[in-house]
């Protein structure tokens, strides 16, 4: 009696049968006679199996031919659009860190079209084994040339070879991954003989050991064989990847920081539950407010508001129009809020528009008449002067500016509210002493009417606490900075 | 007594490429006459003498066309 015992068969890490593939072949994959794909399938499978990491490897595939390995691959995948594996692959590692990150590319995805995405994830040092198969050329699309094609290689889109001239030269991953300080491995091996075979299947091994081991960015390089689209025989395919390719592609280890790079701890896990989420991203309201019917009753608001705020950048400009564009939202008003500031940060001059109506807003900018103006720097009154129409409200900082002439019917209101703030303690409040100054002055000329002019108040309050809800003394602080500033324009 | 092996290649399965036959090092696989299913000239141990390498195991890039086999006598 005998028996017989598998040494080398099919993968456990692969479906039994292929039922994902459409058609009625489920034994196969869809890969061309001879392809390197298959081969790399395979060794990976088993490099899965061999580590028992089946239920946490996420496999991500972009489009490529390898775009399906979702078909036979009995773990977790997803097809991802062109180049964008990296991506995608960043997102699962950080999502769900205990998952172990494989993004399997072609040199047309990750040499071209996805270059960026990748060398990017490479620096971060993302948790993640990266497998480029180097084939020369656009597989699926039929044949035409990667970076990665050899100068003088035809293809279908370089019929008479490639062209260094106007083509420029065959991309080097590997080389150009190994100027970057993070990467923990970087390998090259060839799919063509049984011994380049079995060195790939140490470095696919060692790539997911450190990925297992949350190591760090591991790259292995394969030149592999697409002979449907070369139009080579298995030897010919073979002889070309070992002879031309590897002279641009020398094969070997470019680094291997393995052993004495160290496991990188778990993240704390990530929050899923969306209750959670909600009260962090956001923090409770104070319940006061109004009902969504509510509209504020002054003739003022029957048409478009157009508020401008303007001065340098660092003083608040554009968070004071935040405050007021929130207000006008607390009262359902639509608002727009459109900053606008130069390409400085701090210093130059900054300011924003706030469009405030019941209806539609058609566009958010203001670049004609306003109906308010807070200017805080010369420059910036100044240069919006003559948006300052009759019947507008101008107010501005007199602690630091002088009136240029202006037309008559401008309701103008000079409050030295840099000063004010700085008395309070923090000049950063001089924001909420402008906003009291043009509460008083909205008051005191009957532009508000009847109840709205408690609400202003009011509702200035609920925009603060909005804003500050985790900070109680800011919110005092601005409180009592609003009511110095209503006090400055009654004195 | 030496370890007896042979080749399991699934006719059907088999896509005719060649790279196990070219790879054996003991130049026993062939392609054969008869096409199958698929189309393809299938591979198939054509001599005895299989050392149980897996070099063809390796070579094929479908995942289930070949098995190597260690015969293991009672
Ligand atoms: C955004 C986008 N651009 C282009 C395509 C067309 N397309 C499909 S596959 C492919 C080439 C893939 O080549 P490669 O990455 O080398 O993988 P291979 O097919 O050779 O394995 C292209 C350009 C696409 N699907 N999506
Ligand atoms: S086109 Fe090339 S890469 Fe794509 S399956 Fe066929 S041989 Fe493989
Ligand atoms: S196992 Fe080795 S010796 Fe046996 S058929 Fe395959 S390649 Fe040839
Ligand atoms: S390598 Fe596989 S598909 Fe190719 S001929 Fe051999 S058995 Fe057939």
């Amino acid at each position: 009696m005998s028996k017989e015992i598998v040494k080398f068969g099919k993968s456990p890490v692969f479906f039994d049968s292929f039922t994902r593939r459409p058609g009625p072949v489920k034994t196969n994959m869809h890969y061309c006679p001879g392809c390197g794909h298959g081969i790399l399938h395979k060794l990976l499978a088993e490099a899965i199996a061999d580590r028992g990491i089946q239920e946490k490897v996420m496999l991500v595939a972009p489009v490529g031919c390898a775009v399906m390995a979702y078909y036979y691959f009995n773990c977790g995948c997803i097809s991802v659009p062109h180049g964008r594996a990296p991506a995608v692959g960043t997102g699962i590692a950080r999502v769900a860190p205990d998952k172990m990150v494989i993004s399997y590319q072609g040199d047309g995805d990750l040499a071209a079209i996805g270059f960026n995405e990748f060398i990017q994830a490479a620096n971060r040092g993302e948790k993640m084994s990266v497998f480029f198969v180097n084939n020369s050329n656009y597989g699926m699309t039929g044949g035409q040339m990667a970076p990665t094609t050899l100068p003088g290689q035809k293809t279908t889109t370089t019929p008479y070879g490639r062209n260094v001239e106007v083509d420029g030269y065959p991309m080097k991953v590997c080389e150009l991954l190994n100027s970057l300080d993070v990467p923990v491995y970087i390998e090259r091996c060839a799919l063509t003989s049984t011994a380049n075979i079995q060195k790939a299947r140490k470095s696919i091994g060692k790539a997911l050991d450190n990925l297992r081991d949350r190591k760090g960015f591991s790259f292995v390089e394969l030149l592999c064989a697409c002979p449907i689209n070369l139009r080579k025989s298995a030897a010919d395919m073979n002889k070309f990847i070992d002879e031309e390719m590897t002279k641009y592609y020398p094969l070997g280890c470019f680094r291997d920081r393995s052993a004495e790079s160290e496991s990188k701890p778990l993240p704390p896990p990530p929050i899923h539950d969306p209750e959670t989420v909600r009260s962090l991203l956001y923090p409770k309201k104070l319940d006061i407010g109004v009902a969504h019917t509510f509209r504020n009753e002054s003739k003022l608001f029957d048409r478009e508001l157009r508020l401008k705020m303007a001065g340098f950048g660092g003083q608040g400009i554009l968070s004071l129009g935040i405050m007021l564009a929130n207000m006008a939202k607390l009262r359902n008003f639509n608002v727009s809020w459109l900053p606008s500031y130069g390409p400085e940060q701090r210093g130059g001059s900054a300011n924003c528009s706030v469009i405030v109506s019941r209806n539609k807003i058609g566009s958010p900018i203001i670049d004609s008449s306003c109906d308010l103006l807070i200017a805080i720097s010369q420059t910036a009154l100044d240069k919006f002067k003559d948006e300052v129409v009759p019947g507008s409200v101008l107010i501005y900082d007199s602690s630091t500016m002088t009136l240029p002439p202006l037309p008559e019917g401008v309701i103008i209101c000079g409050v030295n509210a840099s000063e004010i703030a700085l008395k309070l303690g923090n000049a950063k409040c001089a924001n909420s002493v402008l906003l009291g100054a043009l509460a008083a002055v909205l008051k005191k000329n009957n532009i508000l009417e009847g109840g709205d002019k408690a609400d202003f108040d009011k509702v200035f309050n609920e925009a603060v606490f909005e804003s500050f809800s985790s900070k109680p003394e800011v919110i005092e602080l601005n409180r009592l900075a609003f009511v110095e500033g209503e006090k400055a324009v009654n004195a | 007594m030496s370890k007896k092996f042979r080749v399991d290649i699934a006719f059907d399965q088999c896509k005719g490429c060649g790279r196990c036959v070219i790879a054996c090092p003991k130049k026993i696989l062939k392609l054969g006459e008869k096409l199958n299913v698929q189309g393809y000239p299938a591979a198939y141990q054509a001599a005895d003498g299989c050392i149980g390498c897996g070099g063809c195991f390796y070579q094929c890039p479908e995942p289930g066309a070949v098995t190597v086999l260690e015969i293991v006598e009672d």
